[in-house]
């Protein structure tokens, strides 16, 4: 295996909506952002990666359009993925294996404000027998949460301060949507939104992005003084039949944590792509994480969930804290579709 | 009456397109062969900064492109950013109305309610001083006199039906001016 490492991130300043600006404008200062940021430019770069869909914003070949942002004439190696930019980052990893690049840049973002994105979310859905129904996400997840909640897995007081402390942790992130929370007791006396969830149980909806440079072994060493080592990296996804699943679980995270090495060494911080609240205790059991981790110093998906991003923000969370040398190994996780339906583990860890 | 929008293009017309006929297996009970799953999503349209731009422009004659860098070349319209340079087109700069067609293409089969009677041309419309073409229709002029180099400028809505719209450009026609040597279009086509 080729040493691959993330040697510099950026993502936006999210907002529940950035009707002044289309995706390519949105998305520009984030990308150079990352290039600036450790002075290179889209010449050092060997391959491009992103992760979209045309379903948030409505607008068809927006990541075609988004190419725009990263100067891509003359034609440039470049691929896209219609999932978390985590996903994309995995394929620009595989390329970088595969001996067809040293370095890369991947991106991911939503501009979810133009539609209404419950609705839209359940295009991701079985087309047949699901998405004709047109089962909002909110709703779903409410499925996932009632199973957890009657068979004793999670309280709804144990959801409240999961959202309480999340959002508190988001007052140190200058890039969340939503900063700060009343209090647990608070939280649990509003009204539910969809029971049993309530509203500081989902994510906001936001307009963002996130972008994350690659480079392979010297040249990782040259570009960053401490780069995060990809320590290990693995995805899995469980069934596409919600009824055949027990929601409370995610084994596909199980089995990607292993894969990917989770336990070989401590984790001094986890990153999760919970949108709800209820998921992030899940994937805490799945991933087996102890009392001691840090889990979501950035807030989470509850601060701010640009879907597409929202994953490969949790990478660039982690691999953050490690380039700044705040912290040795980490854990990075990432979701696509309903509930925890396909997820990514990534392990980061810093050292020579 | 069957139109041409309701027939698929492969069947259409006299075997132009055509495909051999798909080999249907045999399936045992009544064959599914339709289900209705009607969808409906409703976005509002944002089209950024400099699109915002460009369609204002429409709405008072002009076409408007932009540019990176003083030096760089004139996009439009501009959905903000430089693609070779991938940085924002900042400054504004009306270009056009007049153009030259850079090339075309005479339409015998029209597809939906908006073409013209056939046969028609279409058109890459180079406006004076952009980098890049817009895409149009020719009108004015019997099809097989329009050529590569062809001096056109637009035909606009009436008054009272202009919008923010690309539609405000209802087609294209000739002007008299000499045409433009195919190699002075070079890196525009």
């Amino acid at each position: 295996m080729r040493e691959v490492a993330i040697v510099s991130v950026a993502q936006s300043d999210h907002r529940r909506a950035v009707p002044e600006l289309n995706e390519v404008e949105m998305i520009q200062p984030v990308i150079h952002a990352a290039l600036d940021g450790i002075g290179k430019r889209i010449a050092d770069i060997d391959f491009t990666c992103s992760g979209s869909t045309d379903y948030l914003a409505g607008q068809a070949f927006s990541f075609v359009m988004t190419l725009d942002a990263v100067g891509a004439w003359p034609p440039i190696s470049e691929s896209h993925v219609e999932m978390d930019g985590a996903w994309a980052l995995y394929e620009a990893w595989l390329r970088i294996q595969a001996g067809h690049a040293d370095t890369a840049l991947v991106y991911g973002y939503s501009k979810a404000s133009p539609g209404d994105l419950p609705r839209v979310l359940s295009r991701q859905l079985d087309p047949y027998y699901y998405a004709p129904l047109w089962p909002d996400s909110v709703a779903m997840a409410g499925l996932q949460a009632r199973v957890m909640l009657d068979a004793g897995t999670i309280t709804e007081a144990e959801m409240a301060a999961i959202a309480h402390r999340s959002r508190t942790a988001a007052l140190d992130n200058p890039h969340a949507q939503i900063k700060g929370s009343p209090p647990v007791e608070e939280l649990l006396a509003a009204e539910y939104l969809s029971d049993p969830l309530h509203l500081h149980d989902c994510p906001p909806i936001s307009d963002g992005g996130c972008a994350v440079v690659l480079a392979a072994a010297e040249r990782a060493r040259e570009w960053a003084s401490n780069p995060a080592w990809i320590a290990g990296i693995d995805h899995r996804v469980d069934s596409h039949n919600f009824g055949a699943r027990d929601l409370g679980r995610a084994p596909s995270v199980a089995i990607a944590a292993e894969k990917a090495g989770v336990h070989e060494g401590p984790v001094d911080v986890a990153e999760l792509c919970a949108p709800f609240t209820h998921q992030e205790k899940i994937l805490c059991n799945e991933l087996g994480l102890g009392d001691d981790v840090t889990v979501n110093p950035s807030g989470g998906a509850l601060a701010a969930n640009p879907i597409m991003a929202a994953g490969l923000i949790r990478l660039a969370e982690v691999a953050q804290r490690i380039l700044d040398g705040d912290a040795g190994r980490g854990v990075a996780h990432a979701t696509s579709g309903h509930l925890l339906q396909q997820n990514l583990i990534c392990v980061l860890e810093g050292g020579s | 009456m069957t139109t041409d929008a309701d027939r698929t293009i492969s069947e259409m017309p006299e075997g132009l397109w055509s495909q051999p006929q798909p080999v249907v297996p045999h399936l045992d009970g009544e064959p599914v062969q339709r289900i209705m799953v009607p969808a409906t999503m409703v976005y509002d349209y944002t089209p950024g900064t400099a699109p915002t731009e460009f369609l204002n422009g429409l709405a008072h004659k002009k076409i408007y492109g932009a540019r990176a860098t003083p030096t760089s070349e004139i996009y439009v319209p501009s959905r903000g950013m430089d693609p070779v340079l991938g940085m924002p087109t900042t400054e504004l700069v009306e270009v056009g109305p007049k153009g030259t067609i850079t090339t075309f293409c005479v339409v015998h089969i029209g597809f939906g309610d908006n073409a013209p009677p056939t046969p028609f041309v279409s058109a890459l419309v180079l406006p004076d001083g952009a980098a890049v073409s817009l895409y149009g229709t020719v009108l004015g002029i019997p099809h097989d006199e329009v050529r590569i180099g062809m001096r056109v400028q637009p035909v606009w809505a009436p008054p009272e039906e202009m919008t923010t719209s690309f539609e405000n450009i209802r087609h294209w026609e000739p002007i008299d001016e000499p045409d433009v040597r195919a190699e002075q279009l070079k890196g525009h086509m």
